[in-house]
């Protein structure tokens, strides 16, 4: 997909001024949050379940190149292939192949970030090939010719209105008077719609939450039960996941799955985890006659060691975001790639470059609630700081904020000198501060008082009250 | 130089492994050999008892609809009047599972088995759990030649028959008994947890049942099963 990245100050002032975003916005801040907290409040071990999923991850990243390959093992002795992809371009042409060499015309999809991030759908349509998604939120984004704007919610940034105002479009076939006031009958719709693609499509594509090293498993964990409908009715089911997916045992699977569906949607346990290995069995009545994965590193490797390796962890399960006030007031769309808020702010530099994606490690308030509430215990804010420092050091940030760094920096390392300038400084803005104690404009700050009034100082600075507040104190002993 | 080699060779690069550390080879091997167990929720490490009652109301907590049978000959007519209470066609798919097919689901003679993988039109789907896990009211189903697992997704209700004595206090548990099944690091096809009916909050964040899969699920729990 095209990257607006660059474009971030533009699409927030758009997003901020979007009266329907901002109405969806509304349910983010409403739902996750009560929810996560009830489901955690009631699971005494959490905490204690996110160190043991921290240290899995880190044991793995540090042994990764070994547990690859005896995942890779385990999925040929069951009858699977594994086919390596260095880059997107990899990953696309090694999909496609797969595709042609089973004759398919129609292909399934369930929810996949990953395809995303190596743009998928567009590259199988420009080759012939009809990329049907089925989660019921891909589903709707794909009708609209968008792209996700939350990882695990991907049309959250639509109303009910705005997806009956597409059914209606799309659906033609359907009686123009039938009723979709309700979001049932729009549920019940898509599912009509889409279970008559299960059984036209020739492939199905998954992507994958755990790849087990113990047993050469993919693992998807869903709530609609699309994913397991798209992998198990198509002749040939492809596994697209990217390297750090990977665990070594099923015990792992077992820590990591009781943090993440509790950190993403506030459930215990999401409705359907499916543990697939390999292709249908001798015997077996039904499921997929071939059984591919796709192990994509496109950018992981650089990352590895490092002060970004620790993103690895990053389970996608959406809390950082759902949590974040940026992600509140703009919507994932504003982050201009696949990956929204925090992680996004994070992950998306790493995979397309600081040079642009460099605003949205910017763009946070660093108020840390997306490092408080991940489940892998990911340093968020430390790494967006990170970013910046290379920002600055490669020099990317506009010039005007460098030399106002640099200045900054070269007085506040000089005690005196700081002190002589806010000496002056202070007493002169506390007498223009007027009435009201705050400024509506100020020059050289029009930035912050556009939006909103900058508070006045007292009149003395900090190290002045300090000095007072000794003496005062001196005197009371004497 | 293939992609495999490449991703490998920088993988190991970064990491600042060379490929004959054997060091690093045998604690991997030690670690896929005897895995750690991790922590383990106090929630369903109970008695007997107590575990099944737990699990049966996890599982209404999830919006499955639970009921409890003496014995594995009672669950045909359970099925029967389930699908009278809820007015649903008196017609099921199953697949060919020996612990369903001693049951004796020819003396309702009113009561049509179909037995295979499911298709669109299956209403109703029964299939056996080899295990329940009580901290979340989950059960656990596997692929094979009896076990279809369209039976699980493509109908509407899905019945699901547990035995109380399979009903493990977590997930752990559950595992362990696939892998004493199956071997160690062998897996079927596919392995199914299965918590709840489908459901989606794709439109507005509003939780509805019923996405693509099944809009309900009942489970018969078996008590001298």
């Amino acid at each position: 997909m095209q990257i607006t990245s660059p474009a971030f100050k533009e699409n927030s002032r758009q997003a901020l001024s979007d009266a329907q975003l901002q109405k969806a916005l509304g349910n983010v801040r409403s739902g996750f949050i009560d929810k996560r907290q009830n489901s955690i409040d009631a699971l005494p071990e959490f905490d204690a379940l996110r160190d043991s999923a921290r240290a899995i991850k880190d044991h793995t990243l540090a042994h990764l190149d070994l547990y690859l390959e005896s995942y890779e093992e385990k999925v040929k002795k069951a009858g699977g292939y594994v086919h390596w992809a260095e880059t997107a371009a990899d990953a696309r042409n090694i999909i496609l192949e797969i595709c042609r060499s089973a004759g398919a015309r129609t292909v399934t999809k369930g929810k996949s970030m990953i395809t995303e991030e190596i743009g998928l759908n567009e590259f199988l349509e420009k080759e012939g090939v009809r990329p049907v998604e089925t989660d019921l939120g891909e589903y709707i984004i794909q009708l609209r010719g968008e792209h996700p704007s939350h990882i695990i919610a991907p049309a959250v940034h639509l109303t009910q209105e705005q997806v009956e105002a597409d059914f209606r479009r799309v659906h033609d076939h359907l009686p123009v008077a039938r009723d979709l006031s309700e979001p049932e009958s729009l549920l019940a719709e898509a599912r009509r719609v889409l279970r008559y693609r299960y059984f036209q499509a020739d492939v199905g594509i998954t992507g994958a939450n755990f790849l087990v090293a113990e047993t050469g498993s993919s693992i998807i964990v869903t709530n609609e039960g699309n994913g397991d409908l798209t992998q198990i009715l198509p002749r040939v089911h492809v596994v697209v996941a990217s390297i750090e997916k990977i665990l070594p045992t099923l015990e792992d699977v077992g820590q990591i799955l009781r943090v993440l569906a509790r950190s993403a949607t506030g459930q215990d346990m999401s409705v359907y985890t499916t543990v697939s290995t390999g292709p249908r069995r001798p015997g077996d009545p039904d499921g997929p006659e071939e059984y591919h994965v796709v192990l994509v590193d496109n950018g992981r490797s650089s990352m590895l060691g490092t002060e970004f390796q620790d993103m690895l962890r990053c389970i996608r399960c959406g809390a950082c975001m759902n949590h974040c006030p940026v992600y509140h007031a703009v919507g994932g769309h504003a982050y201009g790639w696949v990956y929204p808020g925090p992680m996004g702010a994070v992950l998306t530099p790493s995979l397309v470059g600081v040079e642009k994606a460099g605003h949205l490690p910017n763009a946070s308030t660093f108020c840390g609630r997306c490092e408080s509430v991940c489940p892998m215990r990911i340093p968020l804010p430390k790494m967006m700081r990170h970013w910046r420092e290379r920002e600055f050091s490669r020099g990317l940030n506009p010039a005007t904020q460098r030399y106002g760094l640099r200045a900054w920096a070269m007085v506040a390392k000089r005690p005196k000198l700081y002190r002589f300038a806010t000496s002056i400084g202070i007493p002169l803005l506390s007498f223009f501060k007027g009435r009201k104690g705050s400024f509506h404009y100020l020059p050289l700050a029009g930035g912050w008082t556009r939006h909103r009034e900058l508070p006045a100082p007292e009149g003395r600075t900090f190290m002045q009250q300090w000095r007072d507040r000794d003496v005062r104190k001196q005197e009371a002993v004497a | 130089m293939s992609g495999r080699e490449a991703i490998l060779n920088k993988v190991r690069a970064a990491i600042g492994a060379s490929p004959d550390d054997t060091a690093r080879a045998r604690i991997v091997k030690k670690r896929l050999a005897k895995p750690p167990l991790g922590v383990i929720p106090a929630r369903g490490q109970l008695p007997e008892k107590d575990r099944i009652a737990l699990f049966c109301q996890m599982a209404a907590k999830v919006s499955a609809s639970v009921e409890r049978v003496k014995k594995p000959g009672d669950v045909p007519k359970a099925v029967a009047a389930y699908l009278r209470s809820r007015n649903l066609p008196a017609s099921v798919r199953m697949g060919v599972d020996e612990r369903l097919e001693a049951m004796s689901w020819k003396s309702l003679k009113s009561l049509e088995v179909k037995h295979g993988p499911a298709d669109a039109d299956d209403e109703v789907g029964v299939s056996h759990a080899v295990a329940g896990v009580a901290e979340t009211g989950t059960v656990v189903l596997h692929s094979g030649a009896a076990n279809p697992t369209t039976v699980n997704f493509l109908p509407e209700h899905h019945i699901v028959v547990v035995d109380a004595k399979d009903i493990a206090g977590d997930l752990e548990t559950a595992f362990a008994g696939i892998r004493q099944t199956f071997g160690k690091g062998m897996m079927p096809r596919t392995v199914n947890l299965v918590t709840g009916p489908s459901r989606s909050g794709d439109i507005q964040q509003k939780l509805l049942l019923g996405a693509h899969g099944p809009r309900a699920l009942h489970l018969i729990v078996v008590d001298g099963g």
